[in-house]
């Protein structure tokens, strides 16, 4: 059965020239990049020329503002951790309520251990106010961090105001670019910003390797601690072969950022297709601008992991806010920050694209999809409330 | 992704039994679309043999939601309302090859409507919403459950802790704050019923109750403290309210053993068990 995946929030696939680049580093390039012989030493090389290309892709002035991680979530937690203790003085966050869970649990943690957290709203289309940032920071902030782009809405911030806004008051600012490296331009050199996350597996590199941006000049206190490894400020072996990954993926996504177009334009037929064929939709963030990949749609009146099993049935991957496929009982927390009603909470569903999207694909989810909702939908009691209430309604207005 | 077994999702994607019945005999309700999911049953019964001739169901909810709807209308199509009363969540569950314990809310669900449709019929065929959702002290504010329904749940199904609660019933599962009062709900309701079986006298006990009880007092109050003397005791027979032991090891030859048997043995199971108790020794 063909795939057709639309679920590139989540996870995505490696691209095979990346693997293709890995695979020596798994066999006769295996020396140490910290070692002193040639043999490692080439490998180290290497692991220069990726550091190149992921701050290429980010526009960071200095390949060494890059720090090589294990994942996004170490990434963010490095950043949160690195700004209070090397701030001690200052004992406040400021965060939206829409962030990742690698930085609103990090946050979490940081209030049970006395910080003070401010978390932003966003309004019903999934944005924040610069007015409620500028009356949230203040000398006491250490840090300010705000996501470059919901990964469940694709709801692009502002950070760059943001990162404005916190300087001027003396805090860092920080962002989580996880959903953004690859699918939008950053420029680094440009920016006010401090530090900036990525993940590898977001943008056609493996799962198991991230990067941190770390301004030159900004005060740093290391999050794992041991050998002296990426000038001291990540311990551990260089992951070689993944870092060669994420390099090769960097210097694609660049490459790929002249495909955002045609990918935006198969978002927006994806999304008309939908709103035209289906009823009582809602898109989730629609009036923000968004990342040009990424739909998060509601179907009014029935439940998303009912409808993911369907689509699943019909290869499609996609996936849900509802509260049912992951166990948390709850909604989406970025749903519920925006007010969307419950009636379309519980069966909102995000397709996200890549690259390897193709229009066909598209054509077939328009083809299968609207069905999948009708049959779901006849079989739901609110469904019928609703209907009954329209047709009593008509009856009274002739 | 969860783990459904083939009859899940052979329910959930073939549902039975999908719709409403027109002019019902019954109509049970239960959830609704701020918790996630919710149950309407139609019921039409024959009123010669009280047996449920149709029964029809709307769902709204997950996959395992519509499964155990599915199931339900399956299980009690045909059956008399006593028979379909007996039916238990746990029932429901079997029928699907069971369901992932995060989801076993949804066989619950299909119990209480169940239960709400059998009453409508008996007052006359108006809707009945699923009352343990209606009435009693709400413990769990984000789902609207009450302490009532918490209770039904761990009886029914030997629930102890509240990860179980919630698995069962949702309660705890969102923001969390009633989950010391839930904790509450069972330490209450487990010291009840220890409570309960310790006032049972001993003698009116059944053979195998009196056996498992001195065995478990034994084990966990006495043979213990016996170890560190090295010694211990065993269980010989059980005659009324006279426990025959035999004590081993070093007990067995020791000088003090008439002491040992009446001043902790017995002592010990007095304690646990029943005033009433004597213990000899064989
Ligand atoms: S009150 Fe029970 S989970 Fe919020």
């Amino acid at each position: 059965m063909k795939t057709v995946y639309l679920d590139n929030n989540a996870t995505t696939k490696t691209a095979p020239e990346v693997v293709e680049a890995m695979l020596p580093y798994f066999t006769e390039k295996y020396g140490n990049a910290s070692s002193m012989h040639t043999f490692g030493g080439a490998v180290g090389h290497d692991v220069e020329a990726a550091r190149k290309s992921v701050a290429a892709l980010l526009g960071a002035a200095h390949a060494d503002e890059i720090i090589f991680t294990s994942c996004g979530s170490e990434s963010d937690n490095t950043a949160l951790f690195s700004a209070v203790r090397s701030y001690p003085g200052k004992r406040h966050i400021v965060t939206t309520r829409v962030e990742h869970p690698a930085v609103l649990n990090t946050c979490k943690y940081l209030q049970s251990q006395g910080y003070g957290v401010t978390y932003l709203p966003v309004d019903g289309n999934g944005m924040i106010s610069l007015q409620d940032l500028e009356a949230a920071v203040t000398a006491h902030t250490a840090l300010v961090s705000v996501m470059m782009a919901n990964n469940e809405t694709g709801v692009v911030f502002p950070v760059e105001e943001a990162a404005r806004i916190a300087k001027s008051r003396g805090a860092l600012f920080h962002t989580d670019a996880v959903q953004t490296a690859g699918k939008l331009p950053i420029d680094l050199k440009n920016s006010r910003i401090d530090m900036l996350s990525i993940s590898g597996h977001k943008l056609h590199a493996p799962k198991g390797i991230g990067a941190l941006y770390v301004r030159r000049g900004t005060r740093f206190v290391p999050f794992l601690i041991g050998g002296h490894q990426e000038h001291s400020r990540r311990a551990g072996t260089e992951n070689v072969p993944y870092i060669i990954g994420l390099g090769k993926a960097c210097e694609l996504a660049r490459a790929h950022m002249s495909e955002t177009g045609r990918i935006a334009a198969l978002r927006d037929r994806l999304e008309h297709g939908i709103t035209a064929a289906v009823p009582n939709v809602r898109v989730n963030g629609g009036g923000s601008p968004r990342l040009p990949t990424t739909l998060n749609i509601s179907f009014e009146f029935i439940e998303g992991e009912a409808i993911l099993l369907h689509l699943s049935d019909l290869g499609i991957a996609a996936s849900s806010g509802s509260a049912c496929t992951s166990g948390s009982l709850e909604p989406s927390h970025v749903l519920r920050a925006m007010g969307v009603p419950f009636t379309f909470a519980h069966g909102s569903i995000r397709f996200s694209l890549s690259v390897y999207n193709t229009g066909s694909d598209i054509d077939f989810v328009l083809a299968e999809l609207p069905p999948v909702i009708m049959k779901l939908r006849a079989m739901s009691p609110f469904w019928h409330e609703a209907q009954g209430k329209a047709c009593r309604a008509g009856a009274e207005s002739l | 992704m969860w783990d459904y077994t083939d009859k899940v999702i052979d329910h959930f994607k073939n549902p039975r039994n999908v719709g409403s019945i027109d002019k019902p005999d019954g109509v049970g309700q239960v959830g609704n679309i701020i918790c996630g999911d919710a149950l309407k049953l139609f019921i039409k019964v024959d009123s010669a043999t009280s047996r449920i001739t149709d029964a029809k169901f709307q769902t709204f909810g997950c996959g395992s939601a519509i499964a155990s709807s599915s199931a339900l209308t399956e299980m009690i199509k045909g059956k008399t309302l006593a028979e379909a009363a007996a039916v238990t969540n746990q029932q429901i569950a079997d029928f699907l090859g069971g369901l992932p314990k995060e989801k076993m809310h949804c066989s619950v669900m299909g119990m209480e409507a169940l239960e709400a449709a059998i009453k409508s019929y008996k007052e006359g065929g108006a809707p009945v919403v699923n009352e343990l959702e209606e009435e009693g002290r709400v413990v769990c504010k984000c789902f609207g459950v009450t302490e009532e329904k918490i209770l039904r749940a761990a009886k029914d199904n030997h629930l102890r802790t509240v990860e179980e609660i919630t698995n069962f019933t949702k309660a705890g599962g969102a923001c969390g704050a009633c989950r010391a009062d839930i904790q509450a709900v069972l330490d209450r309701h487990y010291n009840a019923a220890s409570a309960v079986q310790e006032k049972a006298p001993f003698a009116r006990l059944t053979m195998v109750q009196k056996i498992h009880r001195v065995e478990e007092a034994l084990a966990r109050d006495v043979i213990p403290g016996l170890n560190a003397d090295g010694g211990s005791v065993e269980l010989v027979d059980i005659e009324g309210s006279v426990i025959r032991v035999r004590l081993l090891g070093m007990c067995s030859g020791c000088a003090n053993a008439g002491f040992t048997i009446e001043n902790f043995v017995e002592k010990k199971l007095r304690e646990q068990l029943d005033p009433a108790i004597s213990v000899e020794s064989v």
